[in-house]
């Protein structure tokens, strides 16, 4: 979230599309109930008439997949009627920014197009440097504040989205004309200076071969309606755990290292090659340009690694990370592509169940039994640790060999969360473990010190057992990054969860001064600004630096008293990253000159002295202010020289509504989902992502427009259950409410297939079959789409066969495909082909 | 002090959170359920169950709605059922709550008798006779919490105070759905101590949900019907 979850009681209109908040995000409610009691619209766009939608003002149906269609008419809907706020796009946004002469869009493929090759999960790629901006001499953006200039972003987003016209987009999405203008003219009314709208969005958007671009299309409105950085605003994705927002700051992904620095390439062989890659550099002095600070945040992220053995000389370590191909992709749909085949020999499955969990579970649970080892690290058995009799299995049958390492639950331990809100929460112990179960902190600990002791032993067994092949893989191997790396992580020989939160904040190595202040080595670092790329500074990511200092542990903070701003801030509850900043992009709040868009919502407000019209100190309230430079303009309208763009992390400091960065193109375009129900893209001649990322072994086949699969499929969550029902299925309080398998229909499909209320049924997809109860509703309803009639069915993914005893409940995983976004290779799980037939 | 219930139905998410932390509370538990083609479950209120998310889908107005409806005891002013049992060591009413009590010497009672003079069809009865459904919390009330359904609620949709205090809470509220909802009601504020606001027609949502005055006549016999009229009498009978 760019925001918190506190925040959206400050909105003036709440759209809730590729989430259903009420039921998977309960408590959210209690901040959208508290907008709607001060006057707030609640629109809710899902193909589903779900528990949002009963809370919602405007409810609107749209096939799953249709999103870029939907928020591409809106696009348009702003533009034609010219809603959006002329002001913030103005000033804030790249707008104003030239296309150079290379960036062209014809028929559904962008400039700069190469197919893929056959047999690599990529089918096609684009050459980025055909859509860049054009530079003047020093290598700044050229713009055209009056956006008029044909080639600016501003004419080429009209130009883009003018074939987005109600009746198309109606064509493409099955929502009704009068549907679409009802939530097109009720979101853009924040367009007014001074109101805000958000967006909650989950998973309902990310799984799609069109994901990032869903997202993307939300961010252009969100800037063209001066929705970023305020109150009540913003971009705000419901994460889908508790803590997925921690896991993607520390980097559980295989693209990046924490706090969001770059994943390392194979041709990157030195620190300054790697450094010298990702820094960014813009001569623009309007530009903050943050990440030109890269190098302090890698190398404090080495310092933290390899500790004293991390030196200038040797490049700190860098050549002992492990290094990605550089056309390789080790994504979690990657990992069971090559374990299907044979490619990877033992596997670690840590507090997941994929099984269950990850899109065409068969083809993963058919990768397990190639494993020679798996170690399931988790609460209790699963369908991942028991995978070998499961349905279809013959345990005689399968080689691997499995261990289970039972893992203390959360409240068993102690440690930090952090939410979707970016706030990092620490939490204390509740009850000791449970048996032999342990935390996970002191499982790795005791990992590595094994692996570690037998580096060791290899290492004095001297170089003989290298030349030994068939040793090799015990050991000896490349052992400098084991042998070198920082663990000083125990207390009384176990884990201590301060001590790695301290390392994560970071520490002074040497004595420093640094703006006429000295810090001793040894000490917390007080913050991100004063991390050191010469090795003198260590953090285990950058942007955490600031949660624990010397003054304490900042998450641990329970002061329930609220900011001057009474926005719901409560700067002193818990720490936010970045330096407790609570709503990113703040400085956008604000006009040029300093003072907030909305004078009762105000999050930050220049409150320096003036002298003749000119701000003479600098001072702000409210927030962290991002940045924290002097407002751009002076009160008497002057341009300052040190005056500084709002949207910091972006090179040239401006919203990105023409984005030259993403895998799939400058512009969001609707592309059909992999499997679908039409013939035809009614937007133009590609009908899905040219750029989708598709498997090819024999466990993965697709089907669409064939009649064997008929229906739209889509999977989604119930209240009562959590992920893959591991922990919820064996609770017999939330088994009585959700106790099987289902899967929600219209009355009309039902009546087409001879599909009673209550009855078991079958919903097929071409990769395998699960049976469920069908749920006959008034909730889904069939959509008109082109010239025909398109069913959709719903199902949840919480089951699997290992609980409850029946082993009838299946999961929902089995059904969908593994193909999936090119930008983030997360699956397209929200929108697949199915049929539905009585037992 | 007598306590109420406030239930705003127009912000319920029908999250049933309130129905789990009720099972929890009380430590009852769970029914062997089926998926009966919704996602309401258990199917109604049993000995085991005090407390039920009732779900509905209406189309008004052309519009489509989900209804949900947390249903439980509704804790009588003047209870029928405590009137038909005739025995204050079965049912009573704790003076400093309202909460009307059913123990285990409910077993004696006609449990028939009692769930058919209730007018919104809340008691149930075990297996050997033992007749259950919601008190009110009335163990964490005097001990200065909320009932465990007020405090798992996430949206303000379940409120708990006294009386007095409900009651302004539910009219203000009331005034407000208005606007949106003209035909919003209270539903028998003046009889019960846990006073619904529902949007729409009340039997919408559950046949119930109102008293219900065939319930009424069936359920209250002659007698308790005669000693209604004898208004202050009754009590002192009671005792």
């Amino acid at each position: 979230m760019t925001n918190h979850w506190i925040d959206l009681k400050n909105s003036d209109c709440i759209l809730i599309m590729g989430s259903n908040a009420a039921e998977n995000h309960p408590i959210s409610f209690k901040y959208v109930t508290e907008a709607m009691l001060n006057g707030a619209k609640l629109i809710s766009v899902d193909p589903r008439f779900t528990k949002t939608s009963s809370k919602a003002d405007i409810y609107a149906a749209l096939r799953s997949g249709t999103d870029i269609a939907f928020l591409g008419g809106m696009i348009k809907y702003v533009l034609d009627k010219e809603l959006y706020n002329k002001e913030y796009t103005a000033a804030y946004t790249n707008a104003s920014f030239i296309v150079g002469k290379d960036f062209s869009f014809k028929d559904g493929i962008f400039s700069g197009y190469t197919k893929g090759e056959k047999g690599h999960p990529s089918t096609g790629s684009y050459d980025k440097s055909k859509w860049a901006f054009e530079v003047d001499e020093k290598g700044v953006p050229k713009m055209d504040k009056t956006l008029q200039d044909p080639k600016c972003v501003f004419q080429l987003l009209k130009q883009h989205y003018d074939r987005y016209t109600l009746e198309t987009v109606s064509l493409i999405t099955g929502t009704s004309t009068e549907d679409l203008l009802k939530v097109y003219e009720a979101y853009s009314t924040t367009g007014a200076t001074g109101k805000a709208g958000t967006i909650m969005y989950a998973m309902g958007w990310t799984q799609h071969t069109v994901g990032t671009q869903i997202i993307r299309t939300m961010s252009i409105l969100q800037l063209l309606l001066g929705n970023m950085g305020v109150a009540g605003g913003g971009v705000n994705a419901l994460r889908g755990e508790s803590n997925v927002q921690g896991s993607t700051d520390h980097a559980l992904l295989w693209h990046i290292l924490p706090g969001y620095l770059k994943g390392i390439k194979a041709s990157q062989d030195t620190l300054t090659a790697y450094n010298t890659k990702w820094t960014p550099k813009s001569s623009d002095p309007l530009s903050i340009n943050w990440w030109q600070n890269y190098p302090k945040y890698s190398v404090s992220l080495l310092k933290s690694f390899f500790g004293e053995k991390a030196t200038k000389e040797n490049d700190f370590g860098y050549s002992w990370l492990p290094k990605a191909d550089d056309n390789g992709s080790y994504s979690w749909s990657d990992i069971f592509d090559a374990m299907y085949k044979d490619k990877i020999k033992g596997f670690l499955a840590w507090g997941q169940n994929p099984a269950c969990s990850g899109a065409n579970s068969s083809k993963t649970r058919k990768a397990l039994e190639k494993l020679d080892w798996m170690v399931n690290v988790n609460l209790f058995d699963n369908e991942t640790g028991s995978f070998w009799h499961g349905p279809g299995v013959d345990p005689s049958k399968v080689k691997t060999e499995v261990f289970m390492l039972p893992a203390a639950v959360s409240v068993e331990k102690e440690g930090s969360i952090i939410n979707s809100g970016r706030w990092m929460q620490w939490r204390y112990q509740g009850p000791k473990p449970m048996g032999d179960s342990r935390p996970d902190g002191d499982i790795i600990f005791e990992l590595f010190h094994t692996i570690k002791e037998l580096y060791h032993k290899d290492a004095s067994n001297g170089k003989a057992n290298k030349k030994d092949k068939k040793n090799k893989a015990k050991g000896g191997v490349f052992p400098e990054p084991i042998l070198n790396l920082k663990w000083d992580y125990e207390t009384s020989g176990v884990y201590d969860a301060h001590k790695v939160a301290k390392q994560i904040n970071g520490y002074f190595i040497k004595d420093v001064t640094i703006k006429d202040k000295g810090y001793k080595a040894g000490t917390l670092v007080p913050n991100f600004t004063m991390l050191q790329d010469d090795g003198s500074t260590s953090s285990g990511c950058w942007i955490y630096c600031g949660s624990y200092t010397e003054e304490g542990n900042m998450s641990a903070r329970r002061d329930t008293q609220d900011a001057p701003n009474n926005i719901g801030l409560y700067p002193k509850f818990a720490w936010a990253w970045p330096l407790n900043r609570r709503i990113i992009y703040n400085r956008a709040s604000v006009n040029p000159k300093g003072e907030p868009w909305n004078k009762d919502k105000w999050v930050v407000k220049f409150a320096g002295e003036q002298k003749d019209g000119k701000w003479t100190t600098n001072k702000w309230e409210g927030d962290v202010p991002d940045g924290g430079a002097f407002p751009l303009e002076n009160p008497d309208g002057t341009k300052r020289d040190d005056g500084k763009n709002p949207f910091i992390m972006q090179k040239d400091g401006y919203g990105q509504i023409y984005g030259p960065g993403l895998a799939d193109g400058p512009f969001p375009e609707h592309y059909e989902p992999l499997e679908c129900p039409v013939e035809k893209n009614y937007l133009s001649g590609q009908l899905v992502n040219p750029t989708a990322i598709v498997y090819s072994t024999d466990e993965d086949s697709h089907a669409t427009c064939d009649p064997r699969f008929p229906f739209v499929g889509t999977t989604y969550r119930v209240c009562e259950h959590w992920q893959t029902g591991l922990m919820t299925r064996p609770q017999a309080w939330l088994m009585e409410l959700q106790p099987q398998m289902f899967v929600e229909m219209s009355e009309e499909l039902a009546a087409l297939r001879g599909i009673k209320n209550g009855e078991r049924v079958k919903v097929s997809s071409v990769r395998a079959a699960v049976e469920c109860t069908a749920i006959v509703t008034k909730r889904f309803k069939p959509f008109k789409v082109g010239g025909g009639v398109v069913h959709q069915v719903g199902v949840p993914w919480h089951f699997g066969w290992r609980w409850p005893e029946s082993r009838a409940e299946e999961s929902a995983n089995l059904l969908t495909s593994s193909a999936g976004d090119p930008n983030t290779r997360i699956p397209e799980t929200k929108a697949f082909m199915v049929n539905v037939t009585k037992l | 002090m007598e306590k109420s219930f406030f239930i705003d139905t127009t912000i319920c998410t029908g999250c049933r959170g309130c129905q789990v932390a009720c099972k929890q509370w009380h430590d009852l538990p769970a029914e062997s359920t089926k998926n009966l083609g919704t996602f309401q479950n258990p199917p109604d209120l049993s000995f085991v169950t005090y407390k039920l998310v009732r779900m509905k889908e209406e189309v008004i107005d052309n519009k489509l709605n989900w209804l949900f409806f947390p249903d439980q005891c509704r804790h009588c002013t003047d209870a029928p059922c405590l009137q038909v049992a005739e025995n204050t060591k079965a049912i009573y009413r704790d003076a400093d709550t309202g909460a009307i009590i059913y123990t285990i010497a409910t077993k004696e009672l006609d449990a028939d008798a009692i769930i058919d003079s209730c007018p919104y069809n809340i008691p149930r009865k075990g297996e050997d006779g033992t007749i259950s459904k919601c008190d009110m919390c009335n163990d964490r009330v005097h001990n200065g919490l909320k009932p465990a359904c007020v405090t798992t609620c996430p949206t303000g949709t379940m409120n708990f105070g006294d009386r007095q205090e409900m009651l302004d809470m539910a009219n203000k509220r009331l005034a407000e759905v208005k606007a949106k909802y003209p035909n919003a009601a209270l539903l028998n504020p003046d009889d019960v101590n846990v006073i619904y606001l529902v949007a729409h027609d009340p039997k919408l949502y559950y046949e119930y949900s109102v008293a219900s005055h065939s319930k009424v006549e069936k359920g209250i016999s002659r007698k308790v019907a005669l000693r209604k009229m004898m208004g202050p009498f009754a009590s002192l009978m009671r005792a």
